[in-house]
């Protein structure tokens, strides 16, 4: 059964009707990871908040976990991560992990528990004191990922979450990342920037165009799993690399300077203000 | 952390010095070159010394009567209670209206300047009939005033809660939306936190302004046990005793640094924010 189905879904934003999707048709599986890879417009971010609710879709279906997609928001099967950890600066890192567990309605002694096996996970034992403020950008990434995990959700949607990180920072957590993803059993849709952040995370990468937002590709990963910093270094994930960028290149306006047609700012601002 | 404090109380001693050298040396400039301002000339009635002020509150108030800081202590004790409970009121009114507003625009729109408006009355006319109409009520004179300060107090909050409520970070919101969050949830777990710097910012203001509201209240209500019964009778003497009204003064500024100095020490221990957010 697909974790996530789109059927012809597009998206326009205002009365004058700028398109930021047309007709996106995308079935991702259990424990997939998916990444959606495409220039700045391109309707990733829109995307990833029709999944999960937060915006509605002008036409075409969508269908989270076998539901409406508002059904599986209320019965709480997907977890966000943004780009920005948004944190609560007046929460300890224990108490901001804890926060949707209070929503759901977990005793004290429970989230406790499960607060403590997620600072396992993440490594952030000794942190859980901590406020927010007081820790790198690389862990309140580490703090915002265990907060999404934390009531177990079936799905992860995760919006350039290294997009800040300097490079280091990115491709530790990368691993991390995926260390968390084989531990949790969850599928993951990951929105991001870089070519090859996204070879190296997903068993498939979704190339979007900008403008209207469609999509171009879907690029099969074949590297091996448990990848590791060595995966890098293969042939392969060269290969790989190539190819999604050509398909960017092709239909996604990778490297092309193009002016902006006037009448697609409300759009242009309306995705910026998303990310 | 030491050194901090060092600092402060080394600035603060500064400016004291500084103030105090101001008023002693206008007050030596003026009497010994007859130097005056309008009909403003510069004596012992209109400026006394600062010594001689310090030294009239451990004079008797009067004749075989108990020392004149006995008195202000508990005439400032007086005053107090009925700031605090001024400031209760006012605060707990102008946040649960801020909340009320923030909720709904169209409110918003037809209350606020009714609310606006109420701050440009005066409040020397309208302590009077909040007076009248409270004490027809039965309700003791004191609470009159607690009710006048509260008038001057909820202003603050309320324009500042509704600034605060929504300050909230939108992705926080989204957040919370993604958890199935509920409007309470959402009000009491983001909104109001993110709201405290500026609820503490107008609590300062509320705080000073209650005991301003208190002293102003009680001359209408003609209360005699407070700082405002203190400031009128010793008006009466000024003539002849400057020094106790000056003194009276001194005591209300206390009061109401005090007051201010509380709200400072409940936000250091209630809000967590990252220094850089902390008014």
């Amino acid at each position: 059964m697909s974790v996530v189905s789109l059927q012809r879904v597009s998206k326009k934003f205002g009365v004058g009707g700028v398109r930021a999707l047309q007709a996106i048709d995308l079935e991702i599986g259990e424990r997939e990871f998916v990444s959606l890879i495409g220039p700045s417009g391109c309707g990733k971010s829109t995307l990833l908040r029709i999944v999960g609710d937060l915006i509605q879709p002008s036409t075409g279906k969508v269908v989270v976990n076998g539901k409406t997609p508002h059904q599986a928001r209320l019965d709480r099967d997907y977890g966000i991560v943004f780009q920005d950890a948004v944190l609560f600066d007046w929460r300890t890192v224990a108490k901001n992990i804890s926060l949707p567990l209070e929503m759901v309605g977990w005793d004290r002694a429970k989230r406790t528990e499960r607060v403590n096996e997620l600072l396992e996970l993440v490594e952030l034992v000794g942190f859980e004191g901590h406020h927010p403020w007081q820790l790198s950008g690389g862990m309140q990434q580490r703090v915002s990922i265990a907060r999404a995990l934390s009531f177990n959700p079936p799905l992860l949607l995760m919006d350039e979450p290294f997009g800040a990180l300097d490079e280091m920072t990115r491709e530790r957590l990368n691993l991390e990342l995926l260390r968390i993803w084989e531990a949790s059993g969850s599928t993951v849709v990951f929105v991001t920037h870089s070519i090859a952040e996204a070879v190296f995370l997903s068993t498939r990468v979704v190339v979007m165009s900008a403008r209207p937002g469609r999509i171009v590709g879907i690029v099969d990963v074949d590297l091996a799993q448990p990848r590791t910093a060595d995966t890098r270094e293969e042939e392969r994930f060269a290969d790989l690399i190539r190819e999604v960028r050509h398909l960017l290149r092709r239909d996604g306006g990778l490297d092309v300077e193009e002016p902006t047609p006037t009448g697609e700012q409300d759009f242009i601002a309306a995705e910026e203000a998303l990310d | 952390m030491a050194g901090m404090v060092a600092k402060r109380v080394g600035m603060f001693a500064l400016v004291l010095a500084a103030l105090c050298a101001f008023w002693e040396g206008f007050k030596w400039f003026g009497e010994t070159t007859g130097f005056a301002l309008g009909s403003f000339e510069v004596n012992d009635r209109t400026l006394p010394h600062i010594h001689d002020i310090i030294g009239q509150l451990f004079e008797p108030s009067r004749t075989n009567g108990p020392l004149l800081i006995e008195v202000l202590w508990d005439a400032a004790l007086f005053t107090a209670k009925e700031a605090a409970v001024g400031f209760a009121l006012g605060a707990s009114i102008g946040f649960a209206l801020g909340v009320v507003l923030a909720h709904s625009r169209l409110l918003q729109r037809g209350l606020l300047p009714y609310i606006v408006a109420s701050q440009t009355v005066p409040i020397l006319a309208i302590a009077p009939m909040v007076v009248v109409w409270m004490g027809g009520r039965g309700f003791p004179d004191w609470f009159s005033v607690s009710v006048i300060s509260a008038y001057l107090t909820f202003f603050p909050v309320t324009i500042n809660t509704l600034r605060g409520l929504t300050s909230a970070d939108p992705r926080a919101l989204e957040l919370m939306n993604s958890y199935a969050a509920g409007k309470w949830a959402i009000l009491w777990k983001v909104r109001v936190p993110s709201a405290l710097p500026y609820l503490f910012a107008a609590f300062k203001i509320a705080a000073t302004a209650s005991v301003v509201g208190a002293i102003i209240g009680e001359l209408p209500a003609s209360i005699q046990d407070g700082l405002g019964g203190a400031i009128l009778n010793f008006n009466q003497y000024y003539a002849t005793t400057p020094t106790s009204l000056w003194a009276t003064n001194l005591i209300a500024a206390l009061l109401g640094i005090t007051f201010f100095l509380i709200v400072v020490v409940v936000e250091r221990i209630v809000v967590h924010r990252a220094p850089e957010h902390v008014a």
